[in-house]
């Protein structure tokens, strides 16, 4: 890491500068975790008992799947990931946030929309287009949201005062345009008033769910991971040289994959696709072997700390991404096109690898901008347990059943029903990881809303207590508590130095 | 990469690239397709869905179904198939030993004689009777032409294989781009938890059934996993004049689960109306120039 971050006096002062925005951007991530994974698991009711919601169309699997799937990614995954990215760059520059009110306003606008989306997917709004169901009003907010969060995370990155970059800010700011071109691309193509005509709907479908779901979430989660693991490990990041392979590979290649091999569309469109899947092994294997290189022979402490969510995190990475390269393989594809093996593929590179990442970021940053120890730092580790035991509960059932029903969908011998009902004891065994990841988020939301609350009261008290200050002695004004006007000067004086 | 403006150009020319390749590549070269030629035929297709079918398309995406059920057959590859049709003055067994001695002295034929004398061991003269299937035509072109100048009587045919297409009623051929020119939003799916539906028009082309199937599904198949959509239903009291359109459920002796209660009716909503209708349109059955076949009245 920057030995210059170190000895920086002030990086209270960035942490502080950071709370407001991060506090937006985490509580209502951790809110649309726990209500995504809730949305699932009523989803996969149907499968239980298929006539549960025959008579209320909010729960039925159409609606509640979709509404679940885009909670978990537009509703968690990104904005806690904007945020972890804020405070990275604020650190990695050695400068507070700027513009810190916009993030707010931004994180706020953000969960309006997440709301619109969800209410209106689950009100029967969807635009039918899948990982882009949020109907206009709900995406233009949050495109407006995502752009005034990258204003204020490349504007703090160019203050930085080391020019010279970090491998995080290349995965990060890669991802802030990547998600603003793909998301602004699909939407202006789908969702208007005049979509192009047939099938190219569902390719530029394909290119948005590939950008998003492997590209982005690999660009932040891997981003934040170089950051965290070299700093938790205490070792510099294994070569940042193979890191810019590893980078350029990623974005060069990962983009081609998508396009699924049954797709009814010329067969150059698959054919293309299937190469760049066999060529995105190469970045998978990079980045997972230097984050393995970085953090070998570290004796770090790790009993469900962050270090454990963000080495859990790699491993899903490398697992997961290899697992969803197999569904572009022309000879895989016939066994697992169509099957439960893609869900199970997606959820965990949604939970497994960006949603373990992401929770032991927020882990490590909050008691730092928070100024205080997490409330209940044992719900922390009980998180992490759940979520790896509920994550692998959750998916691994998926990805064997949806294997055993596409063996048997290429049987045309045997009855459709068999084949769907042999997925059914998977869905069971994978509705109780479900759970277990649920219980895991509410220990999160437990942590970050309580950790609100108190510093919520306690500016509350000071607040109270100024004005009696001032109402009995009528005096004049005394600093704050965690005034850093100090500290600000004492920064100032640094930059000047040589 | 010491600055932003190098992460910056290396991650806009690689997404720039994929950008060309997947959006606008597909738009120019599939956003602009019009209708196409049925093969052998002066058909347009696809055939432009009527007004409530159009509007099923959209009580489709509101509800979900693509969640689970996919619109899209998948095909492996093509076979040639040579069927007897009539054997004019010939006897059966007259017959195989012509075509046993012709599969032992046309020399193009030799490599194919285990495959068609298999097909025809232990045949009693039952017509049709399908003497070749494989990927090679040479079978079905020579050996044709060879009968055909004895007086019998041949057809040859494309067929599609795969085992999407062996599951009777999914499709005749695979499915391809042009089918969903009148969609929108495509709705392909990718899971299939319920069967495909790119047929169901053809395989289930009755209303009647859709609604009943979509009110009850178990009514029908009972070891179904499909959800009841009773919301799209409502069941009201039998008025003076009976609703026209009232689920016809099929007469039992004794009333079921299913059935209303007596004195009741269930009468679908107008977006159940609007589904069925669009469920029924839904329909792979026409000869393309980019997924042939032969469909079964065109005889030779």
């Amino acid at each position: 890491m920057n030995s210059a971050e170190n000895n920086s006096v002030c990086s209270n002062e960035i942490d502080a500068s950071c709370r407001v925005p991060l506090l937006a951007l985490f509580g209502g991530a951790a809110l649309w975790l726990v209500l995504g994974l809730a949305l699932g698991i009523a989803a996969m009711l149907s499968f239980h008992k298929p006539d549960m919601f025959a008579d209320c169309p909010f729960l039925s699997f159409g609606h509640a799947q979709a509404a679940a799937n885009d909670l978990l990614l537009y509703g968690f995954a990104i904005p806690a990931a904007l945020g972890v990215t804020l405070w990275i760059f604020a650190r990695l520059s050695q400068s507070p946030l700027a513009l810190p009110i916009v993030p707010v306003v931004a994180a706020n606008l953000w969960h309006v929309g997440v709301l619109v989306g969800t209410v209106s997917i689950l009100l029967g709004f969807s635009t039918g287009h899948p990982w882009l169901e949020y109907p206009r009003g709900a995406s233009v907010l949050l495109f407006a949201a995502f752009m005034l969060i990258a204003v204020s995370a490349v504007t703090t990155m160019g203050f930085r005062l080391n020019r010279e970059l970090y491998p995080s800010h290349w995965f990060l700011f890669a991802a802030l345009l990547w998600f603003v071109w793909s998301y602004g691309t699909a939407n202006l193509f789908l969702v208007c008033n005049h979509p192009p005509r047939g099938v190219v709907q569902a390719v530029i479908g394909w290119w948005l769910t590939n950008n998003l779901i492997f590209v982005w979430l690999a660009l932040a989660g891997v981003g934040i991971a170089f950051y965290f693991l070299p700093k938790i490990a205490g070792k510099p990041l294994a070569s940042s040289g193979y890191a810019l392979f590893g980078f350029l590979t990623l974005v060069f290649f990962g983009t081609w994959v998508g396009i699924p091999q049954s797709a009814p569309v010329p067969a150059w469109l698959p054919t293309v696709s299937a190469f760049g899947a066999l060529l995105s092994v190469i970045p998978v294997f990079a980045l997972g072997i230097i984050a393995r290189k970085t953090v070998w022979g570290a004796k770090v402490p790790c009993f469900g700390g962050p270090f454990c969510f963000i080495r859990f995190g790699m491993l899903s990475f490398i697992a997961a991404n290899l697992f969803y390269i197999s569904e572009f393989c022309p000879r895989a594809s016939r066994v697992l096109d169509f099957t439960w093996f893609n869900a199970g593929v997606t959820q965990w590179q949604l939970l497994g690898f960006a949603g373990m990442i992401l929770c032991g970021a927020i882990y490590e940053i909050l008691p730092r901008v928070m100024d205080r120890e997490l409330p209940f730092a044992k719900l922390a580790k009980l998180n992490f347990f759940l979520f790896a035991g509920g994550t692998l509960l959750f998916v691994i059932p998926l990805l064997i059943g949806g294997v055993e029903q596409g063996m048997k969908l290429r049987d045309a011998n045997i009855p459709f029903a068999d084949a769907s009902a042999v997925a059914l004891k998977f869905l069971r065994i994978s509705t109780t990881g479900q759970l277990l990841v649920l219980l895991g988020a509410l220990c999160l939301l437990l942590n970050i809303f309580v950790m609100t609350l108190q510093w919520k009261l306690g500016l509350l008290k000071t607040v109270v207590g100024v004005v009696k200050d001032s109402l009995v002695e009528g005096s004049a004004y005394r600093p704050l508590p965690g005034d850093k006007s100090a500290c600000a000067t004492l920064q100032r004086d640094e930059e000047v130095k040589p | 990469m010491k600055t932003g403006f190098c992460v910056f150009l290396a991650a806009f020319v690689a997404l720039g690239a994929s950008w060309f390749g997947f959006v606008y590549g597909p738009l120019k070269q599939l956003g602009v397709a019009t209708e196409t030629k049925v093969l052998q035929s002066d058909d347009k297709w696809p055939v432009q869905r009527t007004g409530d079918a159009t509007l099923g398309l959209q009580v489709y995406r509101a509800n979900g179904c693509a969640a689970c059920h996919t619109e899209q057959i998948r095909q492996t590859g093509a076979a040639n198939e040579l069927s007897l049709m009539n054997l004019g003055v010939h006897q059966a067994t007259d017959l195989k030993d012509f075509i046993a001695s012709l599969l032992g002295t046309v020399p193009e034929l030799m490599n194919f004689s285990n495959a068609v004398a298999g097909n025809l061991a232990g045949w009693k003269g039952e017509l049709p009777k399908l003497i070749y299937s494989g990927a090679d035509d040479t079978v079905v072109l020579l050996l044709g032409d060879k009968l055909k100048a004895v007086g019998v009587k041949t057809e040859a045919r494309v067929v599609a294989t795969g085992a999407d297409i062996a599951r009777m009623g999914w499709g005749v051929r695979q499915s391809v781009a042009v089918d969903y020119l009148y969609d929108s939003p495509v709705q392909l799916g990718n899971l299939r938890a319920g069967p495909d539906l790119a047929n169901i028009g053809v395989r289930s082309p009755d209303l009647n059934w859709q609604l009943q199937h979509l009110y009850a599904p178990k009514s029908i198949t009972p070891n179904s996993t499909m959800p009841a959509f009773r919301y799209l239903f409502t069941v009201k009291k039998i008025g003076a004049i009976p609703s026209p359109d009232a689920l016809k459920l099929p007469l039992t002796q004794q009333p079921n689960e299913f059935t209303p209660p007596p004195g009741y009716e269930i009468v679908p909503t107008a977006e159940a109306k609007q589904l069925a209708a669009y469920l029924v349109s839904l329909k792979n059955n026409a000869p393309l120039y980019e997924a042939p076949f032969t469909p079964i009245t065109a005889a030779k």
